[in-house]
């Protein structure tokens, strides 16, 4: 039992650890601050949620389970804020994205191909 | 009413926090929490939005297909960002939001940019500017399922 948990715990801590490195990978690789944010996403979702959630195995039942729930939940709440305000700023500072801006006619044509 | 509920969470949060239950530590909880109390009454920032949006019993579904879908994009965005080869197509473009309250809005625009592979750059009333890594994102987006259900979890009483 005891070797299950720990193996569990483990393939979450590797799994979280490959996305931190996946999103490190695309901070550098990405052409701007707005795709950027995208690989930050998934260390900050992903990989912060397997790694909680490797950690959580590890202690169990215990008051150590309930205060990494919390830092997840703190988490999900705030990293979407800073994203936004950080990619909001850039925005109000004047900087394009490096990419194309649809049209209203496109994201019609995108919404109807959505909605079948 | 409103002030021994939030009372109470806070002494709960507290107590979970510490994990001391020595008399002397416990005052100090029960003073502390009270602190925090009269601060919050005097700031005048305990309001119906706060508390009524989470309450509502349809939210812990919501947040249950959030984490499905951010795993779904976790996958993608990470193979795009380590596999050679791999291209991305961002774009810009203004995503209708169809929620009543702002705390609505501010969820949905959330959920957004929770979700990798999509950010919520600007909001408004009722739209959002959404940059999006892929085409397939953007779709998904404006398929709006993410909307309706925050629409739903919205419209419960």
């Amino acid at each position: 039992m005891a070797l299950a948990v720990d193996i569990a715990s483990w393939a979450c801590l590797v799994a979280g650890a490959l996305l931190c490195f996946a999103g490190g990978v695309g901070m550098i690789r990405f052409p701007d601050v707005y795709a950027r944010s995208h690989a930050a996403g998934v260390i900050d979702t992903g990989g912060a949620l397997f790694i909680l959630l490797g950690l959580a195995l590890q202690a169990g039942f215990a008051l150590v389970t309930v205060k990494l729930g919390l830092i997840g939940l703190l988490l999900f709440f705030t990293s979407p804020t800073a994203t936004h305000a950080l990619v909001k700023g850039a925005l109000a500072g004047g900087l394009n994205p490096l990419c194309h801006q649809l049209t209203a006619d496109e994201t019609a044509a995108l919404a109807d191909e959505a909605s079948p | 009413m409103r002030l021994v509920g939030l009372y109470l969470a806070l002494f709960v949060f507290w107590l979970l926090m510490s994990g001391h239950y020595e008399a002397l530590i416990l005052g100090f909880g029960i003073v502390s929490c009270a602190a925090a109390v009269y601060i919050a009454r005097r700031k005048d920032i305990v309001d119906d939005e706060t508390l009524s949006w989470y309450l509502k019993p349809k939210l812990p579904f919501y947040w249950l297909w959030l984490l499905g879908q951010i795993l779904k994009a976790n996958v993608d965005v990470a193979k795009r960002c380590v596999l050679p080869g791999s291209r991305i197509d961002p774009c810009v473009f203004l995503a209708p939001a169809d929620q009543e309250t702002s705390v609505g809005v501010v969820t949905y625009a959330n959920s957004i940019t929770l979700t990798p592979g999509t950010v919520s750059m600007q909001t408004w009333d009722h739209e959002i500017r959404v940059h999006a890594l892929t085409r397939d994102g953007a779709r998904d987006v404006l398929g709006d399922e993410m909307g309706a259900r925050i629409c739903r979890v919205e419209g419960e009483q």
